[in-house]
């Protein structure tokens, strides 16, 4: 048997804490509640933002995007959504109606969790970084100085050191690196999102089926998930895309995401073989509900700890691997900027223009060290075992 | 022992069996096959084609294909490159030996590096080292390694070149133009020379890994009663750690050593391509641009057995460690 991969623990979460009694003290906010709530709104935002952008690299074209209306009216929409946003939760923490109600409420699993993950000061910078990525992904119009695809012209533009008016400097074609690393985010990001989700939902799913039915069902699926951890997944990754020849965006993010699940899997495999055997599940049992629902409703909501801290910090990887990808030539293609494309651009005029693979190349690894950061810091609140 | 070794072997046939009919299929539905690659050219007339497609068994129906090449790769037959137009066995020995020169040191200095840092921040937890380290390891952890190696050319070959830095590496190859004029030591140094970069560019990511659980295991163990038992009994601070602290820290950290080598096959992939390394990683990328199917299959397969193989020594090593399991 090939072992889980390190990154990730298995272990069966405990017993959740009986809730604390708060002494004195004012009512405690309930905040499972706006915990899952925040999450499910991120989610949903993300997930839609990313196939748009997706779309939109791939139809319109980079060379369009920025004079595209729409991107603009988007961004001026997003300031005007977080503007919005900030200013209902602060009315809310403060309103006389939201004070009074203070519903007394054991702490839920995820309220602790969160008041954990706010004494770890590295995973809120992380956090905030993430946040900050995101938010400048629906702004980029409206910072980025240039556009992604402008030209200019290429005598007196190319090869520009870094300056005053090209922070990031010039390439090859006199575009201006510092608009491409932020409309790459987008990309690279996007990419990220999209491709997580779905090895997430693939991974949970494998994994809840293979540990709740067991048996025959088991060792198929997990044979079949030891047969992919075998292979080292650029190898696999490349040989797919390569074959294929096409060279869409959607194509690197599905097989990103097919070939991303394994982790996930065998973490709720673990996890789901103690959840079967506790009282609530053989409750729903003995009331005569189906499999599905069990799993659905039962099962997977309880096995979310872990895979959330698995989806952060498979977002950091899949951004490594697609700029990978993209480095050698096999993930999104030119025209389009994504980070791991503008790295191999550079990588031609290295001896002239060091600045070209330089930035996009940090700013992948920022990018990923917030994603890091965020996930450890994450598992650290979520894993009873790893409170300190 | 011996039970538990030939299960794990036995238990690894399936499983390399599954890899290559996953292989198979992969590369089967792909559209196009290598002989419009080859006579892409409109005066190549269509009976030569199909002449070339019987020669090279394209014509027979997918399963018989599939039986024929299973068989043949069961009894070590690679087949023929269609790329390089000579047989894989040929050209795969001396590839996946160049890559397991580079792989093994970079191994070898993952886990030695790996596991001091991790050592040293776990025996000094909190303290300024170890939070540098620790910040320090997870930026090495989440860089991408073709972006390093790009850096690593550009510090310590582009500019050190230039300034005339007493430290250069040479950016590309395994060996020098001079090469095969220099003595026996002379050799080894122009070796090892080539070797550094890419082996550093490929290791750091993983080193910083292993030093990141490296510094977990010691912590688990050091706060054990054990531990403090062995201090209360007078013995040095070096005994307690190296001796007591260490053995029991190694247990989660070997299994790691299985775990590691798909990274740093992968990894392999990009810095070879990047340092022009003749190995497994660069041979896989040109067949995959000249749609040489047999190659790649061939060199996808070795790279999963090199896989499950290591798997299995880790697991093995975990059995010798550990009495616990093996006698389950």
């Amino acid at each position: 048997m090939v072992r889980a991969s390190p990154d990730v623990e298995s272990v069966p979460p405990e017993p959740m804490p009986p809730a604390a009694p708060q002494q004195g003290g004012p009512p405690v906010r309930a905040g499972g509640a706006a915990w899952a709530r925040i999450v499910t709104l991120v989610l949903a935002w993300g997930f839609l933002f990313s196939i748009v952008y997706l779309s939109l690299a791939k139809i319109r074209g980079i060379p369009e995007m920025r004079r595209v209306g729409v991107d603009i009216y988007l961004a001026l929409a997003t300031l005007l959504v977080i503007a919005a946003v900030l200013l209902r939760w602060t009315w809310r923490s403060v309103s006389p109606a939201h004070l009074a109600r203070g519903r007394v409420k054991g702490d839920s699993q995820w309220a602790i969790a969160g008041r954990h993950f706010k004494k770890n000061r590295l995973a809120l910078a992380g956090l905030a970084v993430m946040i900050l990525l995101y938010v400048i992904t629906l702004v980029t119009p409206l910072i980025a100085p240039f556009d992604p695809a402008a030209q200019g012209d290429i005598i007196t533009s190319r090869y520009l050191p870094p300056g005053a008016e090209h922070l990031m400097g010039t390439d090859k074609f006199g575009r201006d690196i510092f608009s491409r690393v932020l409309y790459g985010a987008r990309i690279s990001l996007s990419i990220g999102f999209v491709a997580v989700g779905i090895s997430v939902t693939l991974g949970t799913l494998i994994g809840a089926l293979a540990g709740y039915f067991g048996g025959w069902v088991d060792s198929v699926l997990m044979r079949f998930t030891d047969m992919m951890l075998a292979f080292p997944r650029l190898v696999l990754l490349i040989v797919v895309i390569a074959v294929f020849e096409n060279q869409s965006i959607w194509l690197v993010v599905v097989v990103l995401g097919l070939t991303g699940w394994m982790g996930t899997s065998r973490i709720v495999r673990g996890e789901v073989l103690s959840l079967r055997e506790r009282e609530f599940v053989q409750a729903a049992r003995a009331l005569g509900m189906g499999d599905w629902r069990i799993i659905i409703r039962h099962v997977i909501p309880n096995t979310m700890a872990p895979v959330i801290v698995s989806a952060t910090l498979g977002i950091g990887l899949t951004i490594l691997t697609e700029a990978s990808l993209s480095f050698l030539g096999l993930g999104v293609q030119p025209p389009t900027p994504s980070w791991g494309n503008m790295v191999s651009d550079g990588r031609d005029a290295l001896t002239q223009a060091w600045w070209i693979a330089t930035f996009p190349g940090l700013a992948i690894v920022l990018t990923v060290v917030a994603f890091n950061l965020l996930g450890d810091g994450l598992r650290d609140a979520l894993d009873p075992r790893l409170r300190t | 022992m011996i039970g538990y070794l030939l299960r794990r072997l036995l238990g690894a046939i399936p499983l390399l069996l599954g890899i290559l009919t996953l292989i198979f299929f992969v590369m089967h539905l792909a559209p196009g096959d290598p002989t419009d690659r080859i006579f892409s050219n409109p005066n190549v007339s269509p009976e030569v084609i199909e002449q070339m497609r019987r020669n090279l068994g394209l014509d027979k129906p997918l399963h018989v294909q599939y039986g024929r090449w299973l068989w043949s790769f069961v009894r070590g037959d690679f087949g023929y490159s269609f790329g390089q137009m000579r047989p894989i066995n040929e050209i795969l020995p001396a590839v996946l030996w160049n890559t397991l020169q580079l792989t093994l040191i970079s191994l070898v200095v993952i886990f030695v590096v790996g596991m001091l840092i991790g050592i040293v921040q776990a025996v000094r937890q909190y303290s300024l080292a170890d939070n540098v380290l620790t910040f320090l390891a997870l930026f090495f952890y989440s860089m991408p390694s073709f972006w390093f190696a790009l850096m690593l050319i550009l510090i310590f070959s582009l500019r050190a070149g230039q300034e005339g830095w007493p430290i250069q590496f040479p950016a590309s190859g395994m060996t020098g133009i001079e090469y095969e004029y220099m003595g026996a030591g002379g050799k080894l140094l122009d070796r090892a020379r080539h070797l550094f970069l890419p082996a550093v560019a490929l290791g750091i990511g993983s080193a910083a890994g292993v030093a990141r659980y490296m510094r977990g295991a010691m912590l688990e163990v050091i706060h054990q009663d054990f531990i403090r038992t062995a201090r209360a009994k007078g013995l040095s601070e070096r005994t307690v750690i190296f001796k007591h602290a260490l053995r029991n820290a190694l247990i989660p950290i070997i299994t790691l050593l299985g775990l590691y080598l798909p990274f740093l096959l992968s990894g392999a992939v990009l810095v070879e391509t990047i340092f022009a390394w003749p190995g497994m990683g660069r041979t896989i990328v040109e067949a995959i641009l000249a749609r040489d199917y047999p190659l790649v299959m061939a060199t996808s397969f070795v790279i999963a057995a090199i896989v499950v193989l290591g798997n299995l020594l880790s697991d093995v090593l975990y059995a010798v460690v550990d009495p616990r399991i093996r006698n389950e």
